[in-house]
């Protein structure tokens, strides 16, 4: 007998009474929709920036190297997109597009069409999250909602810039992945 | 060793024990506020926990679904039996690939197969690359804690480490400082490996897909830019639908370390072109903890690690005195379903309080458990030489007589023979506690001369 059915004659061999498959609430949120995002992303370590604020912090920055695959900021870039992903080893700066957000926790959305590749938001240095404030909702069960039965090879969700705590329990930015997060709402 | 045995040592340094203790405590406190902003927090446990029952009742056919789903999105399956044959399965990825050095994001299943070692024995060179991973791992030290690897240690242990490993100043001890260190040092690891190790903290029977959970992003960094992922995954990691993956997003991190969610949330359904995902399903027991009706939902689990940081014992003994890979309460009453006899004394290690129970997200009932494992165990292995006290505990409590002269004997005898006696090493209640002082009088006689 293969492990493969070892393993599944096992499970089956337990009797056990049935036990149905909870319907799960539509739970909501209170408060103003936009305004607990904010928070969320702030409590995350993010920033958050208008879009006449990420266009004033940009210049500042002196990017060599830039990719942004937002339909918002067509021409920011100054990078395509290579065919493997170790050539982003010296990217100052992705610039992405997110599908929605979800207010209780910051969390972004993005799958394969938003990504290019999926190495792209770890592995640059800093990176901005381009977001239509109207795709604000209130909690990850509306969130999956939204996510459906979408079929993309990847998703995720985005919620913060890449940290740690694993040194006595203090607070980095930027361990291995992007050294910070920056969310421009349109 | 034995529980008692390893706290012991662990508490010998009595400053570094009590900031171990209040270091948990805080992560419980945040823990604690967080899930007060959540109005249907205990609604949401109740869900996660009827979702799991669910699991655990149509594991079989979850797993056949899920397996189905993932071939035809171009996943590879394997499953293993026990730790050996994941092992072997890991290797044969491997070697097909040529493949001499990879790199591995947190996975307590690989700690618990020891695949490290195993693969290390094959030439393979390993590298954690969770920073509180790659700290224990320079140390030769498993994870003390599964969500904080190294809370064990102080910033100035990991100081001196990395000034011996990754040529840090000597004594520049400030975190961030160290943390770039390690960024730079895994950078060049992550762009070398072929293959990337990752654990699963979910997957998705409906469609296939599994969820991996990181503050650091170092999962992704591996397996994005490797040509191969292999994901090890338990077979009881199964959730139905994609939609349970709300609730359960929304527990895990609150649970684990008080933030609202990790801040990389990755789910892989298909490989990129080009590349490959396979996936490792491993029983090593927990198909035989599923058959023992009182233990099966110890597979509940979400490895969130909250019953360890509010536990009173884990908090003053460390992760290291458990002995086992799952360490703290929840290690305690999955590990004697591996091996009874070496994990004997875990059940043990509890005062019973429940608070384990209590901060569940899946509501296992952590602490009953542990009592019935001691009932196990007791049948098992015996009573731990507590037979015959018991016995003329019995005899003295059931004739008053008795129990009047021994009770004067006691207190006569506490106040006169000296203390070497009363703390013997073999009265192990008397280490580490005084006794009261001894009441002149009985209770009986107290109330003869002062009753109305």
């Amino acid at each position: 007998m293969s492990s493969r059915e070892k393993i599944l004659a096992a499970i089956r061999g337990v009797s056990s009474e049935s036990k149905s498959l909870p319907e799960i609430p539509d739970f909501r949120l209170s408060g103003d929709l936009e305004e607990v995002f904010r928070q969320s992303i702030l409590g995350n370590k993010g920033e958050m920036l208008s879009k006449a604020e990420f266009k004033k912090w940009i210049p500042c920055m002196n990017f060599q190297k830039v990719i942004s695959l937002s339909a918002h900021f067509r021409t920011t870039g100054n990078l395509t997109l290579p065919e493997d992903p170790h050539e982003l080893e010296d990217l100052g700066l992705a610039i992405l597009d997110g599908q929605f957000g979800v207010a209780e926790n910051g969390a972004i959305w993005l799958e394969d069409t938003n990504l290019g590749l999926r190495a792209l938001p770890f592995i640059t240095e800093h990176l901005v999250i381009v977001l239509d404030r109207s795709k604000l909702v209130e909690t990850m069960h509306q969130g999956y909602d939204l996510v459906g039965n979408a079929h993309s090879g990847f998703g995720l969700f985005i919620a913060g810039p890449s940290k740690t705590a694993d040194i006595e329990q203090s607070l980095v930015i930027g361990a291995h992945g992007a050294k910070s997060l920056r969310v421009v709402l349109v | 060793m034995s529980h008692p045995e390893n706290a012991t040592e662990f508490l010998k340094d009595q400053a570094k024990a009590k900031w171990h203790d209040e270091t948990l405590w805080f992560v419980r406190d945040k823990r604690d506020r967080i899930s007060k902003t959540i109005p249907e927090w205990e609604q949401l446990r109740d869900l996660a926990s009827q979702i799991k029952d669910n699991v655990l009742v149509n594991l079989a056919s979850y797993l056949e679904d899920f397996e189905r789903n993932a071939l035809q999105n171009g996943i590879k399956i394997h499953w293993a039996a026990d730790a050996e044959e994941h092992n072997q399965h890991v290797l044969r990825i491997l070697q097909e690939k040529n493949c001499k050095a990879i790199v591995k994001s947190k996975s307590i299943l690989t700690e618990e197969c020891h695949l490290n070692p195993y693969l290390e024995k094959e030439g393979i060179e390993v590298v954690d690359t969770d920073l509180g991973e790659r700290i224990v791992q320079f140390l030769n030290q498993p994870p003390s804690h599964i969500v904080l690897p190294a809370i064990h240690l102080k910033k100035g242990e990991i100081s001196d480490l990395f000034h011996e490993k990754l040529q840090t100043e000597k004594g520049n001890d400030d975190p961030y400082y160290l943390t770039q260190a390690a960024r730079i040092h895994l950078r060049e690891k992550f762009l070398g490996a072929k293959v990337a190790i990752t654990g699963v903290n979910f997957g998705i029977a409906e469609t296939g897909e599994f969820v991996v959970c990181t503050n650091e992003g170092n999962a992704d960094m591996g397996v994005h830019l490797a040509d191969v992922h292999i994901a090890c995954m338990g077979i009881e990691k199964i959730l139905p639908r994609r939609k349970d993956l709300g609730v359960f997003l929304r527990l895990l991190a609150r649970s684990a370390t008080g933030q609202p969610i990790t801040n990389y949330n990755s789910h892989f359904r298909s490989p990129s072109p080009g590349k490959e995902i396979h996936i490792v399903l491993v029983d090593n027991g927990r198909t035989a903890q599923l058959a023992r009706e009182k233990f099966k939902n110890s597979l509940k689990c979400i490895r969130c690690g909250a019953c360890m940081n509010t536990c009173p014992i884990y908090r003053r003994s460390g992760g290291f005195s458990y002995g086992s890979t799952v360490p703290g309460p929840i290690g305690s009453i999955l590990s004697p379903g591996l091996d009874m006899k070496k994990h004997s004394t875990l059940p043990f290690a509890s005062t019973l309080c429940g608070s384990c129970s209590d901060v569940c997200p899946v509501k296992i009932n952590i602490h009953e458990q542990l009592y019935e494992w001691r009932q196990e165990i007791t049948k098992t292995h015996g009573e731990f030489g507590k037979g015959l006290s018991m016995k003329l505990a019995n005899g003295i409590f059931k004739s008053p007589l008795a129990y009047k002269i021994s009770g004067n004997l006691m207190r006569a005898a506490l106040r006169a023979l000296p203390d070497s006696m009363i703390y013997h090493p073999l009265n192990t209640w008397g280490k580490s506690r005084n006794l009261p002082e001894t009441p002149t009088e009985t209770f009986q006689q107290w109330y003869q001369k002062n009753r109305p």
